[in-house]
């Protein structure tokens, strides 16, 4: 079976226009951010959860976390830069909605589940990055996370256009199977959520350092002033851990279903081969993020640079494992 | 005894269980850096041989054997252990929890996270056993009181982490168990050739600790055609596209042999074995006659794909000679134009295939006693007479009237590895109720709600319904003021 040229151009332009999209999003995100306050000051939080640590001190170390309150539900009040937020938010579902049509396109082209290279990988993380902010951002308003979002989805385009290009082909036989589509997808779609759950990390540890210091009473530092625009650190901290604990089963779920692939294609379920041990590291490192996150002396910062950690893992699996290391997952087509 | 005590609680805490997380990961990351004996030997001997110094330095640390060293052992069984010293106590506390009631209302409702009052004129008789069997009726766990209730749910959050934690512990067994009992084999089977399963058969043979040669299934096959297809054209010119190996398979020697086609992704099953197609090559054919014109060897030689262009290399041994005549060289499927570098092929299907060889003559050293190699001559004690290049069909006059050279044409060779799991079947259960457990102990929300009615005489009474989350999801106030509901809460109060 040959390849249609004309949808594989289009895929491309596709491409092109969602990274526009994109861009233009990122851009309409920081104007809107610039303008935003955090509903709850540094200061309320400051004291808020000073008070609450007291009667935390003492709880056990288990994976319930005993009585906490879930109604942090202050977000960030964006003020006059509401339209900005609006027009980020508008892009964004543009940029994703050419993004998924680039990749339907470019399986269309080659006719195949299109997940077969990192190039087309990347596109699909990419998508899987900002539909999932765009689902998240339905029920909920948001729009102060939109720049840590288009940030990533640009870098990953990027480099998916300029290093990581390949010609869409068809597939080398050993990708030949439907698990390709359920063991990437699932891969795929953990990525996308992790990079959010990531992004919500770090926002946190910059809200939570800004706490502290007001907490101490210490000056609020150079970061406070970016502090002010994103909600407060419990809120964030809560909403990463749902994120990850809501994909924690599904990347169980991915290297499980790699597992039962590979024992069709290669003869093992588990052979230690460098991807499947990095995945296997990734799993680790987040589930020791779940637990941190309820023992003593582990929640907050320590458990957020854990799941940071995680996050790292995922990258150097992506970028350093597929292209630099020799194994059994090389299909990067590069 | 007091030491013992303590040392068991610190291997039980989270702490220390953190602690051995980090370090099971961080011991995996040498795994993923230098090559490992178990998945590609050859790269750890080539490593050892670039490495004078350093190589055998990490290898006294098993740098390259990584998940099978003593330390990565102490840290996943300490893991484990941990994990069972935390995770039976908690079983025994659940066990106990499932059977009891939840405990009594507090006395201040209006302290919890969420609260709804408002007055009612029912008595609380009335309301309490109502609102009991109405919040039964949604699934929670109900205790009543005079006045008050008490009501929990989401036990099965619990249930889901203790089997969660208990499906890691049988995932264990069952990799070590099916590791033991089991075996791994491969074979080169040429096009027109068979392979009995049996132990000699083998190129080579990894069995297990436990397992004895008796447990290998009498079953046989024949490779009767390999069908491979590469990409034409295009920036991935020359990649594979398609293999098939069609075999004719006999589960036991009693048995019709049955057609199969073995592909990748699609093994062969029979009788607790699995045959997977792993690679591909081409087997050049020669016929070898002496001075006298008579056939002394008669067959097609194995050789090696080098690149992705299945540029082979291979030898043909011809040892009933005086003296012994050793071939040694390429066969090239697309043969290049340019040899600059060497004779190489320029694609990997056969569309004009040629043989580029050597010819030695002398001893092969065959009867010293030592192994040697099917794929390289030891031609040390040899003299090489000359080179030729042949296209099928061609014949070799070799030099010193030592005789002729015939290249006929070519067969393909499939290389299959042949495996036995037994622990295989529990490991698949295992994963799949560690999905289950690890889902229902993430997702499934474990709250506390309480009903208190405040009889008075003159205002009618007052009901309050309040609840609390012990677990970080989201949704309580929805929750309690659907409870509310049940209560017949008037709408403004929810």
């Amino acid at each position: 079976m040959t390849v249609n040229e004309t949808l594989a151009q289009a895929s491309n332009a596709m491409v092109y226009g969602s990274m526009t999209a994109f861009t233009g999003a990122m851009v309409a995100f920081s104007v809107s951010l610039a303008k935003g306050r955090r509903i709850e000051t540094i200061e309320v939080s400051a004291q808020r959860t000073s008070a609450s640590h007291q009667v935390r001190k003492g709880s056990t170390a288990t994976l319930d976390e005993p009585s906490v309150s879930t109604s942090v539900s202050d977000g960030v009040d964006l003020g006059e830069g509401r339209r900005a937020g609006n027009i980020g938010m508008s892009l964004t579902w543009l940029g994703t909605l050419l993004l998924g049509l680039g990749i339907l396109f470019r399986g269309l082209s080659a006719g195949r589940v299109p997940i077969g290279n990192m190039y087309e990988f990347s596109l699909a993380a990419g998508f899987a990055v900002s539909l999932t902010y765009c689902l998240m951002s339905i029920s909920r308003d948001l729009r102060w996370l939109g720049l840590f979002i288009s940030i990533p989805v640009l870098l990953d385009l990027g480099l998916a256009l300029t290093v990581l290009y390949t010609e869409s082909a068809q597939l080398v036989p050993a990708l030949n199977s439907y698990w390709l589509a359920i063991h990437v997808s699932a891969a795929v779609v953990c990525i996308g959520a992790f990079t959010i759950g990531a992004a919500l990390s770090g926002l946190y540890l910059v809200a939570q350092a800004a706490e502290d210091r007001v907490a101490t009473g210490k000056e609020p530092g150079r970061s406070s002033a970016f502090a002010q625009r994103i909600p407060s650190a419990d809120r964030l901290d809560l909403m990463s851990y749902r994120i990850h604990a809501f994909m924690f089963p599904i990347w169980t779920f991915a290297v499980i279903a790699g597992a039962i692939w590979a024992e069709a294609a290669w003869g093992r379920y588990w052979g230690w081969d460098p991807k499947e041990t990095w995945a296997f590291i990734t799993w680790v490192i987040y589930a020791a993020y779940l637990h941190a996150r309820a023992t003593a002396g582990w929640r907050g910062k320590k458990a957020a640079y854990v799941a940071l950690a995680g996050y790292a893992t995922i990258l150097f699996n992506y970028f350093v494992v597929n292209i630099f290391v020799q194994g059994l997952h090389s299909y990067s087509g590069l | 005894m007091a030491t013992m005590r303590w040392l068991w609680r610190q291997l039980t805490s989270m702490r220390i269980a953190l602690i051995l997380l980090f370090l099971l990961a961080l011991a995996s990351i040498p795994g993923s850096i230098f090559p490992q004996r178990g998945t590609s030997p050859l790269r750890v001997n080539e490593f050892l041989k670039d490495n004078p110094t350093t190589g055998p330095i990490l290898d006294r640390f098993y740098m390259f054997d990584v998940f099978a060293s003593p330390w990565f052992a102490s840290i996943y069984l300490l893991l484990f252990i941990s994990l069972t010293g935390c995770v039976l106590p908690r079983a025994v506390d659940h066990y106990k929890e499932l059977r009891s009631q939840p405990p009594a209302a507090p006395r201040n409702l209006s302290r919890l996270p969420v609260h709804l009052q408002w007055k009612s004129n029912a008595t609380a008789e009335q309301v309490v056993s109502d609102t009991a069997a109405a919040w039964k009726k949604r699934g929670w766990r109900v205790r009543q009181g005079e006045d008050w209730l008490s009501a929990e749910k989401g036990y099965t959050r619990e249930t889901g982490n203790l089997l969660f934690h208990l499906s890691l512990l049988v995932l264990l067994i069952a990799v070590g168990y099916g590791g033991a009992v089991g075996y791994r084999g491969t074979v080169i089977v040429r096009e027109d050739a068979g392979f009995a399963n049996n132990v000699t058969q083998y190129d080579t043979f990894a069995p297990g600790r436990m397992f004895g040669a008796d447990d290998l299934p009498p079953f046989s096959f024949e490779l009767t055609e390999f069908e491979s297809t590469f990409q034409r054209g295009g920036q991935q010119n020359g990649a594979p596209r398609a293999f098939h190996a069609d075999v004719l398979v006999k589960d036991d020697p009693k048995s019709q042999p049955r057609p199969v086609t073995i592909e990748v992704n699609y093994p062969l099953r029979t009788s607790g074995i699995t045959v997977y197609l792993v690679g591909h090559g081409y087997a050049p054919e020669f016929t070898v006659r002496d001075a006298d014109g008579k056939v002394v060897w008669e067959d097609a030689a194995v050789f090696l794909p080098q690149d992705s262009a299945f540029t082979s290399s291979g030898v043909v041994k011809v040892p009933d000679t005086v003296p012994q005549i050793g071939l040694q060289g390429f066969f090239l499927p697309t043969v290049s134009e340019d040899f600059t570098n060497g004779p190489v092929s320029k694609f990997p299907a056969a569309d004009d295939p040629e043989v580029y060889l050597s010819a030695w003559q002398g001893d092969l050293g065959l009867d010293s006693g030592m192994p040697q190699s099917v794929y390289r001559i030891d031609t040390e004690n040899m003299e090489r007479i000359g080179i030729e290049e042949l296209a099928p069909g061609e014949t070799w006059n070799l030099p010193n009237s030592a005789g002729t050279v015939e290249f006929t044409g070519y067969r393909q060779w499939a290389s299959f590895v042949i495996t036995k799991d037994p622990g295989k079947g529990w490991a698949l259960g295992a994963a799949i109720a560690s999905i289950v457990g690890l889902s229902l102990s993430l997702l499934i929300p474990r709250r506390r709600a309480w009903l208190r009615v405040t009889t008075s005489e003159d205002e009618g009474n007052l009901i309050e319904v309040a609840g609390l989350s012990k677990t970080e999801a989201p949704g309580l106030a929805d929750e309690i003021s659907q409870l509310a509901k049940l209560v017949n809460a008037p709408e403004e109060k929810l």
